[in-house]
């Protein structure tokens, strides 16, 4: 069973809940938490680990041979990202902006832009007690997330079974979209504030748009107003936990401390999101 | 010598637009012929992914020598630029075109590298 942990907003909560959710389940249950927030990863913070794999991480990327090139302007014709340039006699690419979609290479009458690997990032696979964290790390100067994002789900799917639960990135664009497409329920993280709702709704439009099952957990609940509660009434959208706002809270989390085991509060909206996700799972998630 | 500007508008009293790969016309000048060319750029707002290599190459292909803007390019347009050899000047965002022009030929305005 896949579980994403996703928000519309950056600072919900995804990762506090993400490795507490995960450290709780691996108590009783086989786990793995991936990290996928691949451009600021933060969930290793909070877990004592220990690493036992890594790989280096790549994608592909046209590189130009002049001797071959006719300069017939195909590869630029044919590039929707405008990765590859013509400028008079050369050929320009910008392996930033590639999608490695093989477009260039393929159409090349003269094979000049034949592919070849780039270095976007490292992946750590570590132990952290019973529990199993991955992370990848996108490399500084990278501007495209969902590759080495699609690689780490591949890698999660190859090496695990039972539960796998993703830290997805804040927002609602392409990295969001590749973190969860593939999960049998996505956990919204809001908090109940006039912000937390707008981007809520952004994020709900989306996780609908995919035809997922989803519901919210309310993080800092106490601040703010009744909104984000309205909303989700209004909507049918299942409330699975409120994480109550606590200076206790955030000094263990100041500290890189998970919560559940020192905050009784915490462990309790811990087991209703077990319960319901287990229990949502006997309706035919696997 | 052809210098463009960044426009907002088609004539020398347009505001300039402060942005390079985005921006909504270049207003071409040939200082030699007195020529004037003003190219439509808005297709640019459509791209989703490197409106500035493309928008860098539409310059280079109006063969012109100096870019006169406001903010200056990012970095991938920077280097199709730099590859075309076409001279920047920034600083000019908030200025008509006749007043970038005037601030181009009095040196006001700082080059981009």
């Amino acid at each position: 069973m896949k579980i994403a942990i996703a928000s519309g907003k950056g600072g919900t909560g995804k990762t506090t809940l993400s490795t507490n959710l995960a450290s709780y389940l691996a108590e009783s249950d086989n786990v793995v938490l991936v990290d996928l927030d691949v451009e600021e990863p933060n969930s290793g913070l909070f877990l004592e680990r220990k690493l036992i794999h890594s790989e280096e991480k790549f994608k592909m990327i046209p590189e130009w041979i002049k001797d071959k090139c006719t300069l017939c302007g195909e590869c630029q014709k044919n590039c929707n990202y405008h990765a590859v340039i013509q400028l008079g006699t050369m050929i320009l690419v910008f392996p930033e902006l590639c999608h490695s979609c093989y477009a260039c290479s393929e159409l090349c009458p003269v094979n000049a832009l034949p592919m070849k690997e780039k270095k976007i990032g490292d992946l750590s696979h570590y132990k952290a007690g019973n529990l199993d964290f991955i992370e990848s790390k996108l490399m500084i100067g990278e501007e495209q997330a969902v590759p080495l994002i699609k690689q780490t789900i591949k890698y999660t799917d190859s090496n695990f079974e039972g539960i796998k639960i993703f830290d997805s990135p804040p927002g609602t664009s392409c990295p969001v979209i590749e973190a969860v497409k593939d999960a049998d329920f996505i956990i919204l993280v809001t908090e109940p504030t006039p912000f937390g709702l707008n981007d809520l709704k952004l994020a709900v439009e989306t996780v609908r748009e995919l035809n997922k099952k989803f519901g919210v957990v309310i993080n800092r609940f106490g601040i703010g107003n009744n909104d984000v509660i309205e909303y989700c009434n209004n909507e049918n959208i299942p409330i699975l936990a409120k994480i109550p706002n606590s200076r206790k809270i955030a000094e263990l989390y100041s500290k890189g401390e998970l919560l559940y085991n020192s905050i009784p509060e915490v462990k309790e909206e811990l087991i209703k999101i077990k319960d319901f996700i287990f229990s949502t799972a006997e309706e035919g998630v696997k | 010598m052809k210098i463009a500007f960044t426009t907002k508008g088609k004539d020398w009293n347009a505001m300039m637009d402060p942005r390079f790969g985005r921006t909504e016309y270049f207003f071409v000048y040939d200082d030699e012929t007195e020529e004037i060319i003003v190219e439509d750029n808005s297709d640019s707002t459509q791209e989703a992914h490197g409106a500035g290599p493309k928008t860098a190459q539409k310059l280079f292909d109006l063969q012109a020598k100096i870019l006169i803007t406001g903010n200056g390019p990012g970095g991938n347009a920077g280097v199709v630029l730099e590859k075309a050899g076409i001279e920047i000047y920034t600083g000019a965002g908030e200025m008509t075109v006749k007043e970038a022009y005037e601030a181009f030929k009095n040196n006001k305005l700082p080059l981009f590298k």
